[in-house]
């Protein structure tokens, strides 16, 4: 049965896997969004929390997905169900480039056009929203971005722990010594990656302002 | 001195001494005082307090020492957005918003403010006139700007909200030596229509004869002389006469060194 004949076959189950695979990781860049950037924001407005924060989302990264599911696998509510135990996890691992990117997106806005808007009377609020924020757009959407591919990546793994996701398909392949069964898990989650890396890159160098 | 005359005094600096931190003092017991519709030049090298003086003015610093009167209000009373919205502000590198057209850019503060989208328009349409710029020119972005058009728009920016007072860091000073020229000509003539009380940074000698009703002398902190244009070339004071001589220098290269 090639490879081809195998999609066809399983058309919903591919599709199915493919959309669970698209909720973890779209959930989790949800959360990783409304919780990362407000997180950016604050550190760009309180430098001492800096450390701290970059520092623990640091940590994050260096925990292998595995045993990061483990670790979260006993707490309570948490623990009840794979799919919150994924997004969880996915969650964590997106935060530390979109803190990051945030952080460097609205420090890296050019001195003398905050100050202008400083002097102008805008108070911190219109600041902000009007003029700090606008400019960090491309570079906090390009954090986005690292946070969204990687998480494709990372999501595959979710399988082991029953959450779902293409990686059914690759844990499924890889116990009956199957390429074509991983390939079937492969193809769908890098296809994925790259839609994930395209669609946010072009949004990216839509927001990027021309200098 | 009658209140309300013309020589009445709309920004006061008492005693203001500005640290940046114990070591460092950028300026020493500032006393200055800035009448209304004055252009008063402050002139100085890098280095010698002026544009720290200017933010002093719109309390983007605040003194370690003494006080600054707006209007007869010291600037830590003020709420400071009010205050800075009763003072326009031109800075060197302008500032604009690269991700605003024109049009947004000198309408901000009136949006700030709230005002009516119409009356935003045809004030923007009025400033872009003032400085000298076409109304094509409100669609487009900063980037889209050769330098002068953007000190213009950087004018008019700062003119928007229709503030009595104005500050100006050395508003012209990145532009080529024919722009700025023509920056400067017609800046007298637009002061002459509005008669704000403006505060004018620069180091340039030439400049602030040009432009200026007083010259302030800084340096190191220090407040060396006041002088009309015309005192200042003939200031006792070594460092005024040093200024004196090197623009005589530049205005008559064959009389060199003379004074």
């Amino acid at each position: 049965m090639s490879l081809l004949e195998f999609f066809l076959r399983n058309r919903e189950g591919v599709l199915e896997l493919t959309l669970e695979h698209l909720w973890l990781v779209g959930v989790s860049i949800l959360l990783a969004v409304a919780i990362g950037l407000p997180l950016g924001i604050l550190l760009t407005r309180w430098p001492r929390a800096r450390r701290p924060v970059l520092g623990g989302a640091n940590i994050m990264q260096t925990i292998p997905s595995l045993a990061l599911f483990a670790f979260l696998l006993p707490l309570p509510w948490l623990g009840e169900r794979a799919d919150r135990i994924a997004i969880t996890a996915l969650t964590l691992y997106a935060l530390l480039p979109i803190i990051r990117n945030t952080y460097a997106g609205i420090t890296g806005v050019d001195p003398a056009v905050v100050e202008a808007g400083r002097g102008m009377g805008l108070t911190d609020r219109q600041l902000l929203f009007k003029v700090e924020l606008p400019l960090a757009l491309g570079v906090i959407i390009a954090g986005i971005r690292v946070a969204a591919v990687t998480s494709v990546g990372v999501a595959t793994i979710a399988a082991a722990i029953g959450a779902g996701g293409l990686g059914e398909y690759i844990f499924r392949g890889l116990a009956m010594v199957s390429n074509q069964l991983i390939l079937a898990g492969a193809i769908p989650a890098a296809l994925l990656a790259l839609l994930a890396d395209g669609t946010l890159g072009l949004i990216e160098r839509r927001l990027r302002p021309a200098q | 001195m009658l209140a309300g005359g013309a020589n009445d005094v709309v920004i006061e600096f008492r005693g203001v001494s500005y640290q940046l931190d114990s070591r460092q003092t950028i300026l020493h017991r500032l006393n200055l005082e800035v009448r209304r519709g004055e252009t008063l030049v402050l002139l100085g090298r890098s280095g010698s307090g002026k544009t720290t003086t200017l933010k002093l003015i719109n309390r983007l610093l605040v003194p370690t020492e003494g006080e600054v009167l707006v209007e007869g209000r010291g600037t830590l009373v003020w709420d400071p957005i009010r205050l800075r919205r009763r003072i326009g502000y031109v800075i060197q590198e302008i500032g604009l918003f690269p991700h605003c057209t024109v049009e947004r850019n000198v309408g901000l503060v009136p949006a700030a403010e709230g005002w009516p989208a119409e009356k935003r328009r045809e004030r923007v349409r009025e400033l872009l006139d003032l400085v000298g710029l076409e109304p094509a020119m409100a669609a487009r972005y900063p980037h889209e700007l050769s330098g002068g058009q953007r000190q213009r728009v950087g004018v008019a920016r700062a003119l928007a909200a229709g503030p009595p007072m104005l500050l100006m860091d050395e508003p012209f000073g990145a532009l080529d030596p024919l722009t700025r020229a023509e920056l400067q000509r017609e800046f007298q003539s637009l002061q002459r229509r509005l008669r704000k009380t403006i505060v004018f940074v620069t180091h340039d000698l030439r400049e602030a004869l040009l432009v200026a009703t007083r010259i302030g002398l800084l340096e190191a902190g220090r407040l060396v002389g006041l002088y009309t244009p015309e005192e200042f070339l003939r200031a006792p004071d070594p460092l005024a006469a040093d200024y004196a001589a090197a623009f005589r220098t530049a205005e008559n290269p064959t009389e060199r060194g003379e004074r």
